[in-house]
């Protein structure tokens, strides 16, 4: 075969969806190039300058961090030199298929906070909306420019089997990671100039840049040259990095709940020159923490006052409060149907087969195949309280079953997809890791969708979990147009 | 964030030249100085019985909980650091992040006397590596300003503190032992790296009178206190200027009467005796005007 010559002769995706090599070990055409530069360096060389980049991430501090009680502990999220490779085609079917998410994610939270249409059609039952946690009684009737609530969109998406992609998760609120999508890119270009030389791959610096357009453009009516501020928890956050990224590449102030106030119904920011009004927040703190006048009281995270400048018009913030009501697991099952409902038309992307503990079925339906179904708590994220059945002991299985039983509508159940395998440089061999895809859709008046995306990677070998609090880790993502 | 590097810039100087000049048989005298620079000495004392090198050093290099080490005068400049890394270079940040983390991983052994000097000199370079990246690399803002007052004050602050723990050896005048211990005033223009710039101004001869002045008044050697004033006051008038911020206004006021205490040599005119009094007088002042600064713009 010579599609696996050097470093990869080895290779071995063992009968899963790879990357690079497609279903059956046939190597995708887009990665033909990359194959062949890759297969031409020798181990050694490859680890020294892995090793060389993951050293990089600590000096420029791309890093979160970990308190423990005496020490400070900076991490790096871990990084693997080898590129997951997307082609021109199937990046055509995550942009429009991330963009028509978005679409009707933003008609459906517009609906549910005006006439709630869509609840009286019934076709989502009213108490999934209306005894959501996050649904915000205080969104409801308010306008918001271009009817935009979801201005930041992080979309998980898995390949199954045959290569076909699926949206696991939809992330609404405040969707992070952006940031290691751009200094990966950094990384590698830096690491692997004679890897990435003369390669069509679709740029990602201008992410801060287009970010900042799209979010002058939801700025209140009047505003000309819309003051932005990025409003952080602060420097004890462990995605604090990230927020000093994104406000460094916007060109705008990063500022927290102390550094605002709300005068007259209008936000002001404290400086050494005096107050200066602020147009768009892009918070990066949770709904609860935003307010402590009328959400969290004893939130000294958020500005008081801030949720009446907001339903005043006065300052828009993203992403829009309430939006939590639309990403839940929950919710997500019925996607295809908001998005037949809204549009009119079959969803680009699909969802992976959800079974709703809540509804009477999809509850015995998973009780039934539980040895075979993931288990999800609706309410968690990060991937915590998962039960992955195939992989579980009788013990868990067990706990599973009662925790299911005693309050089933805090649990969806999903088949287990065998997510798609990436070359990944473990130790000095080069061995298939699962992963999975989060693109970043922005949207101001219109969507713009970041090509690639922040490509997780699970570094345990046969484990199935990406996220970074159970041993993942993150690739550079290249769109090959 | 400014005022720890020079801090810590000062220090490694301080205790290089300490090492590298003053050393006799009389050891324990020889780092009793650095600690009375830093009124320290009862501190220290209290927890050990006797100033030996080793000891000394350490507590100024890698002892986290001395609040005047080497080492927390760097852990409290990346603390700023990292709360204003937004406003920062990416190159300023990056160089102080892999210096942090290089003096972190520094041990006793790294400290002895032998490899002394040589972690000194790498301290002060990386310290003048991140002045000189900071003003390659930053926009002409506030933060710039404020980075730069920081600074000026400390090196004021340091020199100040270092002719008072000499000023003792002009006092009472004349006495003819301190006359001729050129040594103590050779290791004192080193430690503010001025011997060369001193003998520039004074070709022949070095009086303790001549030393004190040169650090007090002269206008040509960046860490005289005069100098670092004028550069006080250089970088409160651009923040006037160009911040528009009026409040400058009444702090430059504030600023004159310091600027005068050090316009005139302070070894002329009967202020020879009471130089003490006279560098007492001025390190509360440079302390008032930090304060000004600080409740000013800060609180």
């Amino acid at each position: 075969m010579s599609t696996r010559r050097g470093l990869l002769r080895g290779y071995k995706s063992d009968g899963h969806f790879c990357e690079w090599f497609g279903r059956r070990g046939h190597a995708q055409p887009h990665t033909e190039l990359v194959r062949e530069r890759l297969g031409r360096l020798n181990p050694e060389e490859l680890q020294q300058r892995a090793r060389d980049s993951e050293r990089e991430l600590y000096n420029l501090g791309i890093t979160f961090t970990v308190y423990s009680q005496s020490n400070v502990i900076d991490r790096i999220l871990p990084f693997d030199v080898i590129p997951r490779l997307l082609s021109a085609a199937d990046w055509a079917t995550i942009e429009s298929g991330a963009r028509q998410r978005v679409r009707a994610i933003n008609l459906f939270l517009h609906d549910i906070y005006h006439d709630g249409k869509i609840l009286k059609d019934g076709v989502m039952p009213r108490e999934l909306v209306m005894g959501n946690a996050n649904y915000q009684t205080a969104m409801e009737g308010f306008d918001l420019p271009h009817g935009t609530y979801v201005h930041i969109c992080g979309t998980d998406l898995i390949r199954d089997e045959k290569g076909k992609f699926l949206v696991l998760e939809d992330n609404g609120r405040t969707p992070s990671g952006v940031s290691y999508v751009v200094e990966n890119r950094h990384l590698m270009l830096r690491a692997f100039p004679d890897l990435v030389e003369g390669l069509p791959i679709a740029p990602v610096s201008d992410y801060g840049w287009r970010l900042h357009n799209a979010l002058a453009e939801v700025a209140p009516s009047g505003a000309s040259d819309p003051h932005i501020v990025l409003l952080s928890p602060g420097v004890f956050n462990s995605a604090y990095f990230e927020h000093v990224f994104l406000a460094r590449e916007m060109g705008v102030p990063l500022v927290e709940g102390r550094d605002l106030f709300v005068e007259n119904d209008r936000v002001f920011m404290r400086t050494t020159r005096g107050p200066v009004r602020v147009d768009v927040i892009y918070r990066r703190i949770d709904d609860a923490f935003l307010d402590p006048e009328t959400l969290n009281p004893k939130s000294l995270l958020g500005v008081p006052g801030l949720m009446r400048a907001y339903r005043r018009g006065y300052v828009t913030l993203a992403n829009a409060v309430g939006t939590g009501v639309a990403d839940d697991k929950a919710a997500y099952a019925y996607m295809p149907r908001i998005i037949r409902y809204y549009l009119d038309e079959d969803p680009i992307l699909d969802n992976v087969e959800t079974h709703v503990c809540r509804e009477a079925e999809g509850l015995a339906y998973t009780l039934d195949h539980l040895e075979d179904l993931v288990v999800k708590p609706v309410g968690e994220s990060g991937g915590y309280g998962i039960t992955v059945g195939p992989l579980a002991s009788k013990k868990q299985i067990a706990q599973c079953r009662a925790a299911l039983k005693k309050d089933p509508s805090n649990y969806i159940s999903q088949p287990m997809i065998n997510l798609s395998v990436c070359p990944t440089l473990i130790g000095n061999a080069i061995e298939a890791r699962r992963v999975d895809l989060r693109p970043f859709a922005v949207t101001g008046r219109d969507t713009w969708v970041l090509p690639g995306g922040l490509t997780r990677v699970a570094l345990p070998k046969g484990s199935i979990v990406v996220n970074s609090s159970q041993g993942g880790g993150s690739k550079d993502t290249w769109v090959l147009q | 964030m400014g005022r720890y590097m020079e801090r810590a810039e000062n220090l490694a100087r301080i205790i290089d030249v300490n090492e590298s000049f003053a050393r006799d048989s009389r050891e324990e005298e020889n780092w009793l100085p650095i600690l009375r620079l830093h009124a320290e000495e009862e501190a220290f004392l209290a927890e050990r019985k006797t100033a030996t090198a080793g000891e000394v050093v350490h507590f100024y290099t890698l002892d986290r909980t001395s609040p005047n080490a080497i080492r927390s005068c760097l852990d409290r400049s990346r603390d700023n650091a990292r709360s204003m890394r937004h406003l920062l270079s990416t190159e300023v940040w990056r160089q102080l992040n892999v210096f942090h983390e290089w003096f972190c991983s520094l041990t006793r052994r790294d400290i002895r006397l032998g490899n002394l000097s040589a972690i000194c000199l790498r301290v002060k370079e990386g310290c003048q590596l991140h002045t000189g990246i900071f003003d390659g690399t930053m926009i002409r803002d506030q933060v710039w300003y404020f980075y730069g007052l920081g600074k000026a004050l400390e090196r004021a602050n340091q020199t100040s503190r270092l002719i008072d723990i000499k000023s003792h050896l002009l006092d009472p005048p004349g006495d003819s032992e301190a006359a001729v211990d050129v040594a103590q005033w050779n290791a004192l223009l080193r430690s503010a790296a001025g011997y060369h710039a001193f003998r520039r101004i004074h070709p022949s001869g070095m009086t303790p009178r001549q030393v004190v002045d040169f650090f007090l008044t002269d206008r040509s050697f960046p860490r005289s206190i005069a100098f670092s004033l004028h550069e006080v006051d250089t970088l409160l008038w651009g923040l006037q200027r160009n911040g528009g911020l009026g409040r400058v206004r009444d702090i430059r006021q504030a600023i004159n009467p310091v600027l005068e205490q050090v316009s005139l040599p302070a070894t002329r005119g009967g202020i020879e005796h009471r130089l003490n009094a006279h560098i007492d007088r001025l390190q509360i002042s440079l302390d008032d005007l930090a304060e000004r600064i600080a409740t000013t713009f800060f609180r």
